[in-house]
């Protein structure tokens, strides 16, 4: 078992010394073994993990660029946090539903949904617009920790629909920060999965800051260990190591789906980017404690895996390199020719049938823009 | 006198710096406020000057923002609550709403609560869903709660302090579009001498229409009285400065005289600011008024994604629009 990060995330210097997490593969690349927890994945499987991890962080590389190009208004890097997402959205069975952040495009697109249907939230042409029930994937949440009363809920529906028990039950994972878990909806979300034992993980990435503030402004705790106070069990994991992030989320998953009820997950991993595109994290964190995480990068450990276990060779590497960059530039493409709205689709969908008040603004709205029709101006 | 060209944002770091020096028991709250200085730079280099006992880095809850600014407040302290954006003010509004105006008349005037809560609102920033929005109504409908928005740097430094100052609770908005715009700013005028926190004013005389804006709209309303200045139409804008009380005999006055009366806001028009003052209006200068009194306003839609704020944001041809419109009847 290795020992949790040491070093603190910013902020005083009395902090405890880290507890311990679940690790299966360490930074340098050794497959290491815990009591409780394995994988058994096949080569093949093991070059997919990779192959994920290596296309998430280059989309998220494009998106970043195409924000500094004026194409995005804004993009919430997962720089840093690959393998928690990559590692838990794997761990997702077909019949499960995610409940993310705004910063789960690594678990969307573990979830085979097309990375494109985010973007349009970022660039300012929609507020989502998909619809949860058909990709398994809630819309991206903006206002912190709200999803996670949101998943509490879909969750306890799951059981009133008697599809808790058995290999095929359904479960729910709720995505949140570290800064999130100060939120009320939080911890009111934890005490109703765990007062209606529902069917639901809660994943939290502790990547050390909300915006600016280090994790000491947030808990005097490990968050894992807040879960025994509401009555049920968390765990805290490497969450830059992708298999043991696997690991945890499927066995949690397989025991709320069977009936076991609620449990959180702390993945301890960090934000290596920026906040937002907006953000400058020079303001309030040193260069050091970057290049001391960036010794723990997720991909580097798998690449250096695949190597020593001989599963892969240049060529594969290579390989993924080049879809990797041919995903960024289909995405870019299509990010280019995205619509602008129509202007009078400010009146859609307010309500399912509408309303005579809105029709009749539309109305008016419509008539003033032709007002403006063969004039100058 | 020591007249400065500052930026909105800047007065209002200026006036919090002021009313940290002048009382002790000043305390500056919200999320990313110390060393980042806020995502807008408002408290910038605060913590630095006055330590992170008086600016505060606080958890990432609004309830506990403002739920603990009660309880600093019942202590003796003066908490100025930030923020982050108007769309994160929701999870404070029990507390705001339940708590903070209601303590002074349950306790039958024993408790008072001098707690402002600084919101930066409005759109036109290009910003994702939550961070555009105008909630003042809300508040302003709140028996208990003082509502003020100040619209340039001038207004903005004093009537930051004069807020820390009052002994009623008051919900601040900031027009965050218009941080970055400049003004000058006299930074050692006495405070005393300064113009009332909860008066309105008129900031362009004009004969022909009324203009009646507040916080971000309020230099849409002044640009839309410039550009039909050369067509000889003549505006006067008045910058209602207070939403609760309302400071309305200024603006009774305008409109006596100009017989047109035009309100603009964000905000969508149901239920707004908008209608509470033309309905005021309607009830004290009837037999003067040549034309209904026209919102010109947000729809009644939530606030749409950034490539079509342009279209739901009020601007200056709406604004003529109306005022054209006051001409038709
Ligand atoms: C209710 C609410 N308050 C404030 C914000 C502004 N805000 C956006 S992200 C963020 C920090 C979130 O930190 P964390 O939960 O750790 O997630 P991370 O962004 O680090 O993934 C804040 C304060 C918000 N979106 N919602």
């Amino acid at each position: 078992m290795a020992k949790g990060d040491r070093t603190k995330a910013g902020g005083g210097g009395t902090a405890p010394p880290e507890p311990e997490f679940v690790q299966l593969l360490t930074p340098d690349g050794e497959r290491v073994a815990h009591p409780d927890y394995t994988v058994d994945f096949t080569d093949e499987e093991y070059r997919g993990l990779y192959r994920d991890l290596v296309i998430v962080r280059k989309l998220d590389a494009e998106a970043t660029a195409l924000q500094r190009q004026g194409e995005l208004g804004i993009w919430a890097s997962l720089l840093g946090q690959e393998a928690a997402q990559v590692g838990s959205g794997r761990a997702l069975r077909e019949q499960d539903m995610a409940f993310p952040t705004y910063r789960e495009h690594g678990v969307l697109y573990c979830r085979g949904i097309d990375p494109i249907m985010p973007l349009g939230l970022f660039r300012g042409v929609n507020q989502g617009g998909w619809d949860p029930n058909a990709f398994k994937f809630n819309m991206y949440t903006i206002v912190i920790g709200a999803q996670t009363l949101h998943a509490t809920g879909y969750a306890m529906g799951i059981t009133k629909d008697g599809r808790v028990g058995g290999g095929d039950g359904e479960a729910v994972i709720a995505y949140f920060g570290d800064g999130a878990s100060s939120q009320g909806d939080v911890n009111e979300a934890f005490v109703w999965a765990s007062v209606f034992n529902a069917p639901i993980v809660f994943f939290c990435q502790n990547n050390q800051y909300a915006i600016s503030e280090p994790i000491e402004r947030q808990t005097r705790v490990p968050l894992y260990q807040r879960a025994a106070g509401f009555g049920f069990p968390g765990l805290r994991v490497d969450g830059n190591d992708v298999l043991a992030s696997y690991a945890v989320t499927r066995a949690a998953l397989d025991a709320a789906r069977q009936g076991q009820g609620p449990s959180l997950i702390e993945a301890y991993t960090y934000r290596m980017g920026a906040h937002t595109t907006s953000d400058d994290p020079t303001r309030y964190r040193i260069a050091s404690e970057l290049d001391a995480w960036q010794a723990k990068d997720p991909i580097k450990r798998v690449r250096a895996f695949l190597d020593k276990q001989q599963l892969a060779d240049e060529a594969f590497f290579a390989e993924v390199d080049a879809q990797a960059q041919r995903e960024a530039t289909h995405l870019r493409e299509r990010v280019l020719s995205m619509p602008n709205p129509h202007p009078e689709q400010l009146f859609d969908n307010v309500y399912p049938h509408g309303s005579p008040l809105l029709d009749a603004e539309r109305a008016e709205f419509a008539d003033y823009l032709a007002s403006f029709e063969g004039s100058a101006n | 006198m020591a007249v400065e060209t500052l930026t909105l944002g800047k007065a209002l770091n200026n006036g919090l710096r002021r009313a940290l020096e002048r009382d002790p028991k000043v305390l500056l709250m919200g999320e990313d406020i110390g060393k980042l200085g806020g995502v807008f730079r408002i408290t910038d280099g605060l913590q630095k000057d006055f330590g992170d006992e008086r600016v505060i880095d606080t958890p990432l809850a609004e309830s506990g923002i403002v739920g603990t600014a009660v309880g600093l407040a019942i202590r003796g302290y003066r908490p100025v609550c930030e923020i982050q954006f108007d769309g994160f003010v929701y999870p404070a509004f029990d507390q705001i709403v339940s708590q903070v105006a209601k303590m002074h008349y349950r306790s039958r005037g024993k408790v008072r609560l001098p707690i402002v809560i600084r919101i930066p609102f409005g759109g036109g920033i290009g910003a994702v869903e939550h961070h555009s929005e105008s909630p003042e109504a809300y508040f302003a409908h709140t028996a208990g709660l003082k509502v003020v928005a100040c619209s340039n740097p001038s207004d903005a430094y004093t009537m930051i302090q004069q807020a820390i100052a009052s002994d009623d609770p008051i919900v601040f908005f900031e027009p965050k579009r218009r941080y970055w715009e400049k003004g000058e700013v006299d930074t050692e005028a006495p405070l005393s001498a300064a113009h009332p926190l909860h008066a309105a004013r008129v900031l362009r005389p004009g004969r022909d229409a009324t203009v009646l804006a507040y916080g971000p709209m309020v230099r849409t309303a002044l640009d839309a009285a410039t550009a039909v200045a050369d067509d000889g139409r003549d505006l006067e804008v008045i910058d209602l400065r207070t939403l609760s009380p309302l400071d309305l005999e200024p603006v009774y006055d305008s409109v006596r005289r100009t017989g047109r009366c035009v309100i603009v806001h964000e905000a969508p028009s149901s239920g707004g600011l908008g209608a509470e003052v033309a309905a005021r209006i309607t009830e004290k200068c009837f037999s003067r008024l040549e034309a209904p009194v026209l919102r010109v306003a947000g729809f009644n839609t939530p606030y749409p994604a950034a490539r079509m704020e342009e279209e739901y944001l009020p601007d200056l041809d709406r604004v003529l629009d109306a005022v054209d419109r006051t001409y038709g009847w």
